[in-house]
């Protein structure tokens, strides 16, 4: 049950920061595209500074709480090498991950966004499933 | 443009403000991440709660930008108005989604979780740079 309560305020923050990216600057807060601008030279100053702040938000976080958040990997290896390339590809292909069109797009009421949210969740489920059924 | 020269300073402390919700909302942890997706096992639907807290700032802040005639440090709101649900769109989600089930990995959590330098946050993120960069090189997007 506390579980929620973090998860709530959490998840507030990545919307206001959202929200704030797009009032300010006018851009979506869509991580794939912000890294894949840095990695393009794409208005890579401002996209670089977003960037180095996702990386210090953790470190925030530790000065605030005097521990780091939990990051518990089960994946072996290889199969962390497929999931990085599958997610690379897929959200240039798809335009966006769990932030741009699942934050952003969402409030925006984007129909791609909606379309490419139930897609990623369906297929996501699907793949924790076969983790589950083959024991991985 | 007066104020474009402030684009990284804003942009430097939204990415702050999304890293340090994302510690903070548990997204950074791979097993609550599947624990999330695992809806046919032991499901643990916490994490729902934060997309649920994130889309709700955000529609409001989308209230206000409706308002607003040109973002406060830019020229212009740069936002895609293509509405057209294509196969890249479809094909290129379920890829991602499969990606984020398998290794219990999106961008924007594993780029976060960098900085406490754990070994397969390191190797997620080079291979996803691999991936992104395979894309932009085999497949050239479509104009939106």
């Amino acid at each position: 049950m506390t579980s929620f309560l973090p998860s709530l305020l959490g998840g507030a923050l990545i919307g206001l920061s959202s929200a704030m990216l797009l009032i300010l600057n006018g851009r979506i807060a869509g991580i794939s595209g912000i890294v894949g601008r840095v990695v393009q030279g794409i208005n890579v100053w401002t996209n670089a500074a977003f960037v180095v702040g996702l990386l210090l938000g953790p470190v925030v976080y530790f000065a605030a709480f005097h521990h780091w958040p939990a990051v518990t990997v089960t994946a072996s290896l290889p199969l962390v090498m497929l999931a990085g390339l599958l997610v690379g590809f897929g959200s240039r292909m798809g335009s966006g991950c769990t932030s741009g069109h699942g934050v952003m797009g969402l409030a925006r009421l984007s129909p791609r966004s909606i379309a490419a949210v139930l897609t990623f969740l369906a297929s996501g489920i699907v793949a924790v499933a076969l983790l589950r059924g083959a024991a991985l | 443009m007066r104020h474009i020269k402030l684009q990284p300073v804003a942009a430097l402390a939204a990415g702050t403000l999304f890293g340090f919700g994302l510690a903070l909302s548990g997204m950074l942890n791979p097993v609550r991440v599947q624990g999330f997706l695992d809806v046919f096992g032991v499901w643990d639907p916490s994490l729902a709660f934060v997309l649920g807290g994130a889309v709700a700032v955000a529609m409001a802040g989308m209230a206000w930008v409706r308002r607003m005639s040109r973002p406060l440090l830019a020229e212009r709101f740069h936002v895609p108005m293509n509405s057209r649900i294509d196969a890249p769109l479809v094909i290129g989600s379920a890829i991602f989604g499969l990606g984020w089930g398998l290794g219990g990995f999106c961008p924007g959590p594993a780029m976060a979780s960098l900085s406490l330098g754990l070994t397969p946050t390191l190797v997620f993120v080079a291979f996803m740079l691999a991936g992104m960069v395979a894309h932009d090189r085999f497949l050239v997007r479509r104009p939106s």
